[in-house]
């Protein structure tokens, strides 16, 4: 018994270890990944981020070299601090309290000491750094905007955050990433790939050499420049004349789908977003409730398209064969709804396609949209054909355009009014405001834009795009070279195309000619409403055009919507009028138009729903 | 007597064991301490270098050992055991501090651990004093008498401190059981470190249900002739519960916060994530690395020089005390199970040696190489393992350092020797 005691407490031993190593080293085993090592160091190499230019090849976005000074408090040594500090150009005091800030947040890795020196500061710095043991200097690069203009196009890069890290294992703490627009979007192609290097190192963070003798590292590879199909003229001279104005504006070059100009009012500098004052000025911008600055209204504001859709109803009834462009309508300066009247500015008589558009005449399109519906036995049938002709323009879905943000706008289905009104308990005379562009259609400014160019193109369009060339070399992406064909067949284009050059000639927009360019357009004035204390109160219209020029051969096509600016050749007609000179002939020739853009300001108008007191609305007043 | 005839008669199993032991002890001790700028393995001033050193030296010193009369040990043992109190002893005066214990002699070329000796004499001078004839172990008398020799050089050394050398010492007395102390001193000792670990685990009021229940299973149990011994059997259970008490008292009141960390830490005490981490980071450190290092390992292991967290020195201590874990980063458990298996074969090896000697010096001297070896590398594994508290004490033929390995070789060659004798032996 005594003999064996000591053998089983031997062998029981034995068995214990072996038993607590094979849980170590065979159950609870997960393979040391490089990763999780604490005694490898990943040290990245960032490749440049690549820089963004305009169609013509004009700088948009590039970098700018910024210079911190760094400290590894456990590697300073005695020093000249006097010395030191007046070649940093920083007094004792802080000199002491950033070393300590950064032992606290610890001795062995590098902190911040000074950050962002300039260009002659580091300069003069550069060579005497290696005097001073433990404090060296770390290039950064900075975004560098050479343009006042586009920051909702061309978005803007922060720090990535927990759901960034948790969404894409590319990234680690600390690192940036495209945040919105063409930053966000094209973050792939411009941030390039970082290099690795794997430093093995020991328990006091200390690098002993490369692991595995370097095998794993990689080399950073270059972020690649872009084009983007912006015009950094238009673009800029857009954003001038929406001085103290909100809305959208959205240029197209028809032929393409390129996006010419993406302008959203108020907007502000993107060079705001960048360095050491960006979180306040983020922040400033963020929470202006009011005229919201960071909400890009050229792609994300749904609004009543208003007149210009009176063009798409008259397409629709053409291909539907249920007018001619010789069909008469009567106004009587109005039209009723059941026993209500609503109103016609166009001054009454008997319309006919042509000035049905020109002088935009409410009655006509009335009935011009019920006649499309009596086409039909059912209002459900004759709504899902309207539903798919207006669909083909790109309105009520998303564009599939290459920017990250968007809004489907509305053209309203059956199945909509079933929900709102109850199956079947509703009628033409229930939808009729759509026929003038009111009602319960909504679309985006791009959308408004996409659809004239597809009327510019008489049928077709291409799916609007920002991005034009990688890297000097053109793209091509299919989606975006593919034309997408609309439900109207190409001759029916031509009257109503008329009808909208006529809109220069003797319509609404007469006095927005410009010399020598045949523009089309159509004036668009949209009653909208706000609550004050949930009270429904009316609003001074909003201004709405939408044009495209030349009319034989279109370059551009453009839709301008001006929340609050009245009548629709009032602000966006003279916005839409002098960018399409701006982009055509490259001057302006109407310096009195252009001055008054440049100066009106629509803030006093913006002000009233927030003064407290009664308002007037719709005042004629320049 | 030839040396010749020594060679013949040697167990060369053990020493194909020690070997293969030192063996892979000094390849985990060089991937431990190298460096890419090391030029030779026979560089000197590296602690690989040095280690090598020390294992020629272990060589050599194996032949005087064999070459010494055997009943040289039997008849100097005493005076090697008196030798070694004295320098026990010295240590107050002329010690040398090194990682804050006053265990070394500087002898200038070589630090001497009188410890170590300490160990080899005492087993010796234990084997003597239990092999006389005089000695009868049934006499409480001689019993004290035994435990002295084993006390003494323990008490010396505790205040170095060392408390794993000092506990080695106590690992001696399974040479007193196995020569005639009753066995219920040691189930007494076993029961009250039970008693102890489910107190800090359950809590006394645990205990006390525990043992409610086994009286209950038993009285139901028993049959019904068996009359039970009511005084003692109440006698037990009530000290038993004082002593659960006295556990929790002195854990609370008694330790320092360091200890019961330690104890927090072995036993999973602590539950909350935030006191984990800052235990892992503080006491914990060096079995949180440690064990952090064996798992990485995995089956295969890393390969030789590969371990990223012994190149970093995350392991504390890594060449000593916690060589080990190299074992388990760079050779995974195929590398760990080898040493433990070596281990076990050695040490059931040096079992039935032991049984089978002629003499009782030999056997008790064997029994005392066992039990020091075998605390060695349970405490040791335990510890790096972490199964057991942090207790510093070096695994015998593997961790760096001089003294250590001479008196391991020392220690086990001596018993060889006096197994290579043992048919001379009577004659």
């Amino acid at each position: 018994m005594k003999k064996l005691l000591l053998s089983s407490i031997i062998v029981i031993i034995g068995i214990t270890f072996l038993g607590r190593l094979s849980y170590l080293q065979i159950f609870s085993f997960s393979p040391d990944q490089v990763l999780e090592d604490p005694a490898i160091k990943r040290v990245y190499d960032y490749p440049e981020r690549g820089y963004i230019y305009d169609r013509n090849g004009k700088l948009l976005v590039g970098n700018d070299p910024a210079y911190d000074v760094m400290v590894i408090p456990r590697e300073v040594r005695e020093l000249d601090t006097l010395e030191f500090c007046s070649l940093l150009g920083i007094d004792k005091a802080k000199f002491k309290k950033e070393l300590h800030k950064a032992r606290v947040y610890s001795p062995r890795l590098p902190s911040v000491f000074v950050p962002q020196l300039s260009k002659e500061d580091y300069a003069r710095l550069q060579e005497k750094m290696r005097h001073y043991r433990g404090f060296y200097i770390q290039k950064r690069s900075l975004r560098y905007y050479d343009t006042k203009s586009a920051a909702n196009v061309l978005g803007y890069i922060s720090e990535v955050n927990d759901r960034d890290l948790a969404k894409n294992p590319y990234y680690v703490q600390g690192e940036l990433t495209g945040r919105t627009g063409v930053e966000k979007q094209y973050e792939d192609i411009l941030r390039g790939r970082k290099g690795v290097q794997y430093i093995q190192k020991d328990r006091y963070n200390r690098d002993i050499g490369k692991y595995k003798g370097g095998i794993m590292d990689t080399l950073p590879e270059q972020g690649l420049e872009i084009n983007i199909t912006i015009d950094k003229t238009l673009q800029e001279y857009g954003e001038l004349l929406m001085n103290g104005k909100r809305g959208g504006i959205v240029a197209l070059e028809p032929s393409s789908g390129e996006i010419l100009a993406m302008i959203s009012g108020p907007t502000y500098d993107p060079s705001l977003l960048v360095g050491r004052e960006r979180s306040k000025n983020y922040s400033k911008l963020h929470y202006d409730s009011i005229s919201k600055p960071l909400f890009d209204r050229s792609i994300l504001a749904e609004g009543s398209p208003g007149s210009p859709f009176k063009t798409l109803n008259a397409l629709v009834a053409l291909q539907e064969g249920v007018i001619t462009p010789n069909t008469t309508v009567q106004c009587y300066n109005g039209f009723y709804v059941g026993r209500k009247k609503r109103g016609c500015h166009c001054g009454g008589g008997l319309r006919k396609l042509n000035d049905g558009i020109y002088k935009s005449c409410n009655a006509y399109f009335a009935a011009t949209f019920r006649k499309i519906y009596d086409k039909f036995e059912t209002t459900d049938d004759g709504m899902d054909v309207w539903e798919k002709h207006m669909k083909s323009f790109g309105l009520g879905q998303y564009l599939g355009y290459d920017l990250p943000t968007g809004k489907k706008g509305r053209i309203p289905s059956k199945e909509y009014y079933d929900k709102w009104y109850g199956d079947n308990r509703w009628s033409s005379s229930y939808i009729i405001s759509n026929s003038i562009g009111q009602g319960e259609v909504a679309a985006t400014p791009i959308q408004l834009a996409n659809m004239t160019a597809a009327i510019a193109n008489r049928g077709h369009y291409f799916t609007p795009h920002i991005l034009k060339k990688v890297d000097g070399k053109d793209i091509s992406i299919p989606d975006f070279v593919e034309p997408k064909h609309t439900t109207i067949d190409k001759k029916h284009f031509e009257p109503v195309i008329q009808g909208m050059a006529d809109v220069y000639e003797k319509g609404t927009a007469r006095w927005l000619q410009i010399p020598d360019v045949k523009i089309a357009g159509k004036t668009g004035t949209v009653e909208n409403y706000t609550k004050i204390d949930s009270v429904r109160v009316q609003l001074t219209d909003h201004s709405v055009f939408v044009a495209f020029a030349p009319v034989e051969d279109p370059k551009i096509a453009i839709a301008v919507y001006i929340e609050n600016g009245y009548y629709g050749s009032r602000y966006a007609g003279h916005i839409a009028s002098l960018m399409i000179e701006k982009y055509i002939k490259g001057e302006i020739t109407r310096k009195d138009l252009e001055k008054r853009m440049l100066e009106k300001t629509l803030e006093k108008e913006y002000a009233k729903p927030y003064s407290g007191k009664e308002f007037k609305i719709n005042e004629y007043v320049w | 007597m030839s040396g010749k005839s020594v060679l013949k008669r040697i167990d060369w199993l053990s020493v194909l064991f020690y070997v293969l032991l030192l063996t892979i002890g000094w390849v985990n001790i060089y991937s431990s301490t190298f460096s890419e700028s090391d030029s030779s393995i026979f560089d000197f001033s590296t602690l690989h270098g040095k280690q090598l050193f020390f294992i020629l030296t272990s060589f050599a010193s194996i032949v005087i050992l064999l070459a010494l009369e055997a009943n040289f040990y039997e008849r100097f043992s005493s005076v090697l055991y008196i030798i070694s109190m004295v320098l026990l002893l010295g240590l107050f005066a002329f010690g040398k501090t090194i990682a804050g214990a006053t265990s070394w002699y500087d002898l200038g070329f070589f630090n001497l651990q009188p410890s170590e000796l300490a160990k080899v004499a005492t087993a010796l001078a234990l084997a003597k004093y239990l092999s006389d004839i005089q000695t009868d172990i049934k006499r409480n008398k001689d019993q004290l008498y035994a435990f002295l020799i084993i006390l003494i050089p323990a008490i010396l050394i505790i205040p170095q401190p060392d408390p794993g050398s000092a506990l080695v010492f106590f690992s001696l007395s399974f040479v007193i059981f196995r020569e005639g102390l009753p066995i219920y001193y040691l189930g007494i000792a076993f029961f009250a470190i039970l008693i102890f670990v489910t107190t800090l685990m359950f809590g006394t009021i645990w205990i006390t249900i525990g043992i409610a229940l086994i009286l209950i299973l038993f009285f139901l149990l028993k049959k019904k002739k068996f009359k039970v011994p009511v005084i003692p059997t109440t006698i037990a259970v009530v000290l038993t519960i004082l002593f659960s008490l006295s556990v929790d008292f002195v854990f609370n009141n008694v330790f320092e916060q360091r200890h019961r960390d330690r104890f927090s830490l072995w036993l999973r005490l602590e539950k909350d994530p935030a006191k984990l981490e800052q235990i892992r980071k503080t006491i914990g450190y060096n079995t949180y690395q440690s064990e952090k290092a064996i798992e990485s390992g995995g089956f295969w292991g890393k390969g030789f020089l590969e371990g990223t967290r012994t190149k970093g020195d995350f392991v504390p201590e890594q060449h000593t005390d916690y060589i080990f874990s190299t074992v388990g980063e760079e050779w995974g458990f195929l590398g760990t199970a080898t040493v433990v298996l070596l281990f076990t074969f050695l040490l059931l090896r040096l079992v039935y040696l032991s049984e089978r000697q002629k003499t009782g010096f030999a056997r008790m001297y064997g029994y005392g190489v066992i039990s020091i070896l075998l605390v060695h590398y349970f405490i040791n594994i335990g510890m790096v393992i972490g199964v057991l508290p942090t207790i510093g004490i070096p695994l015998p033929f593997f961790s760096y350092g001089g003294s250590g390995l001479l008196f391991f070789t020392a220690l086990l060659f001596i018993f060889l020797k006096l197994d290579a004798n043992r048919l001379k032996e009577g004659i």
